[in-house]
């Protein structure tokens, strides 16, 4: 993976006196609140509900040991001995103090991560396949690009003062688990007569307004990415709207303007700049390929894991589950689920990070992933080591085996920790994962998406079954969405009638769930494709049989 | 028409540790919902939250937090406010870990 260069030590010390000085300057007074908030979100510290929150960027997902464990450390050191995993790959921390804040900064620059554009108007994290690297399904790793572009975004000058946020996503492989079709940009690999290159997907994104994502370029050959990447951008910059902030995502230029001439005037501005771009990128992207080279894999036997699968119906459980396929022969990619039924989804104490820092280190290749869906890979891992991997997460109480079951939740931090929240989404989380444990695998693959208002940063909208928290009068009140789909077929899910009050959600997904059960026409056919054969309305019929609708909203 | 005041506490976020405080009687800020004045009146509310957003020094995002009279002093009258008064429902964090709500 990229280890940091000097340039990159000295930005980030920079930045981080900078800070220090910021926040001595606001508790001195010199700075008031509203010339100091603007400062900390471009690092990354929120004020939310009951403390700071401090949102530490994972780039892409990826991490090692080391970072791993220094999260753990600062967890207990400044926090409360645990952090959130979040669906942009990031981590966040509840509770620090102001003080503390500076400390915690220098803390990560030691092992080569920061706060920096995890908030503000202006490139956040770039988030990727978290199987990048490592699944049989792939081109190629989009990493070394992802890097690239996170290396042209942070602090570029020209975009610091977007209109609004911009969140980029990509991919190398057919299969899309990075939701590229709801960011503002998507990339995808493709190969065209064996060159390599990107489909770019502009103005997706899901919040008050949802929409999927447009295809404004079929193919970009990799060599012009960066620039046509930077013509978006800049298009973007000079015509996305600043006169209303919920009407300033690049998806609203996109659909006022159309996407003929969105593409027009991006091609414009690609013919204007591209003379500029003089072939350093491709030459830093060059560097990032050794960099993100694959590790050195071993040949030996799986007969461990031949033998474990065969006499453990708990690993077999575990294997079934929780592994993806590996391109590399005799390997795997362990998906470990911080999703316990009746736990906080996204969450890790600092002795679960500790562990699953040591399992990347002794036999994962040092390497560690974070999934927007709020779940820790480890993407390189020899079969024969799975028995003592998985005997040692279940020590750790991290052995859960339900990746891509009902009670594998998106769920947002909601009201209980977000300024922004309208209701609750974490207890609904608890609730749904603990009433479906039993029969979960009788359930097959599912995917619930809770968001705690509209922003939807629990995407609600591309879950099979998304939830959606707001405030009716006072009082908690929950939107069910069908068929929403956060893959290459994306599609926004549709509101199924009225909502329900707090304690009518759970029995409310049961009925969508006996429903299904009823409907599916053998054990293999999801739910997602029993939506798609038959439509919302029969899920409608059993969600409203019983009139025990909470209001008319 | 004038839009009915409706009773409310004056509140903020601790400028240092970024917790809830509430304003006392006594003009101090306290952790405890129960402590805080409860304002009946619109011009002595909006007066007292001038007032606090006038301490940038030690608070953030003064507002006026909708309430009601309790048997033990003011109550949130809102499920929003009465989760800043007591803390997150996941873990036993915030000021219902000590014993302050």
């Amino acid at each position: 993976m990229y280890i940091y260069s000097e340039f990159d030590q000295d930005f980030l010390a920079t930045r981080n006196a900078q800070f220090r000085a910021q926040v001595e300057r606001r508790i001195s007074g010199a700075l008031t609140e509203e010339e100091f908030r603007p400062l900390r979100l471009m690092n990354g510290l929120y004020l939310q509900l009951h403390a700071y929150m401090l949102r530490v960027a994972i780039p892409y997902g990826t991490l090692n040991s080391a970072q791993m464990r220094q999260l753990a450390m600062i967890a207990d050191k400044w926090d409360k001995g645990y952090g959130h995993f979040t669906t942009r790959q990031n981590i966040q921390f509840n509770w620090p103090r102001l003080r503390d804040v500076p400390d915690i900064l220098d803390a990560l620059a030691e092992v080569g991560m920061h706060a920096i554009q995890t908030s503000g108007n202006c490139v956040r994290n770039v988030t990727a396949d978290h199987f990048a690297g490592a699944s049989a399904d792939e081109i190629a790793d989009p990493r070394p690009v992802a890097e690239l572009l996170r290396q042209w975004s942070t602090d570029h000058p020209e975009f610091q003062f977007l209109p609004r946020k911009f969140k980029i996503a990509i991919t190398g492989s057919p299969n899309d688990r990075a939701v590229t079709r709801a960011h503002d940009i998507g990339l995808r690999m493709v190969l065209r007569d064996g060159q390599r290159g990107f489909e770019v997907i502009v103005g997706g994104g899901l919040g008050r307004t949802p929409v999927i994502g447009k295809v404004l370029a079929e193919f970009i050959p990799e060599a012009d990415l960066l620039p046509y990447i930077e013509a978006i951008l800049s298009t973007y910059n000079s015509y996305g709207r600043r006169d209303n902030k919920y009407k300033a995502r690049i998806k609203i230029m996109v659909n006022e303007l159309g996407l003929d001439e969105v593409r027009a005037r991006v091609q414009r501005r690609f013919d204007a700049l591209r003379a500029e771009w003089r072939g350093a990128d491709q030459a830093i992207l060059n560097d990032l390929r050794r960099a993100f080279a694959p590790p050195a894999f071993r040949v030996a036997s799986t007969e461990a894991y031949e033998i474990a699968y065969k006499n453990d119906p708990v690993f077999r459980s575990f294997a079934d589950t929780n592994l993806a396929a590996h391109w590399q022969d005799g390997y795997a990619i362990v998906t470990i689920s911080l999703k316990a039924h009746g736990a906080t989804p996204g969450d890790a104490t600092s002795d679960q990070m500790r562990l699953m820092a040591d399992l990347a280190e002794q036999y994962g290749h040092d390497e560690l992933r974070i999934s927007h869906e709020q779940n820790v890979i480890l993407p390189h891992v020899h079969k024969s080591d799975l028995p003592a991997v998985h005997a040692a997460l279940q020590q750790a109480g991290l052995a859960t085996a339900n990746v891509g079951l009902i009670s594998d939740i998106i769920a947002c931090p909601g009201m209980d920790y977000c300024a922004l929240a309208t209701a609750r989404s974490i207890p609904v989380a608890q609730e749904i994962a603990t009433a479906f444990a039993a029969r979960e695998h009788e359930i097959g693959g599912l995917k619930i998406k809770i968001s705690g208002c509209i922003n939807a940063c629990g995407h609600h909208h591309v879950g099979h079954i998304g939830i959606l928290g707001l405030d009716r009068a006072g009082v908690e009140n929950y939107q069910i969405t069908l068929g929403g789909d956060a893959t290459e077929r994306a599609a926004l899910g549709e509101r199924a009638g009225p909502g329900f009050a707090y304690d009518q959600i759970v029995p409310a997904i049961e009925r969508v769930i006996d429903a299904y059960l009823d409907l599916r026409a053998n054990p293999q056919e999801e739910f997602i494709k029993v939506f798609q054969r038959l439509g919302a309305q029969p899920f409608k019929d059993a969600l409203y049989q019983s009139g025990d609708r909470a209001d008319a909203a | 028409m004038s839009i009915r005041f409706t009773p409310a506490v004056v509140t903020a976020n601790d400028l240092f540790e970024g917790d809830v405080v509430y304003l006392t009687p006594q003009g101090g800020w306290s952790r405890i919902h129960s402590e805080a004045e409860l304002f009946t009146e619109q011009a002595a509310a909006e007066s007292a939250l001038a007032a606090a957003q006038a301490q940038p020094d030690r608070l953030v995002g003064a507002y006026l937090a909708p309430a009601h009279r309790g048997p033990n002093g003011p109550e949130p009258a809102h499920f929003r406010e009465a989760f800043r008064a007591r803390g997150p429902s996941n873990y036993p964090h915030g000021k219902q870990a000590e014993r302050m709500c």
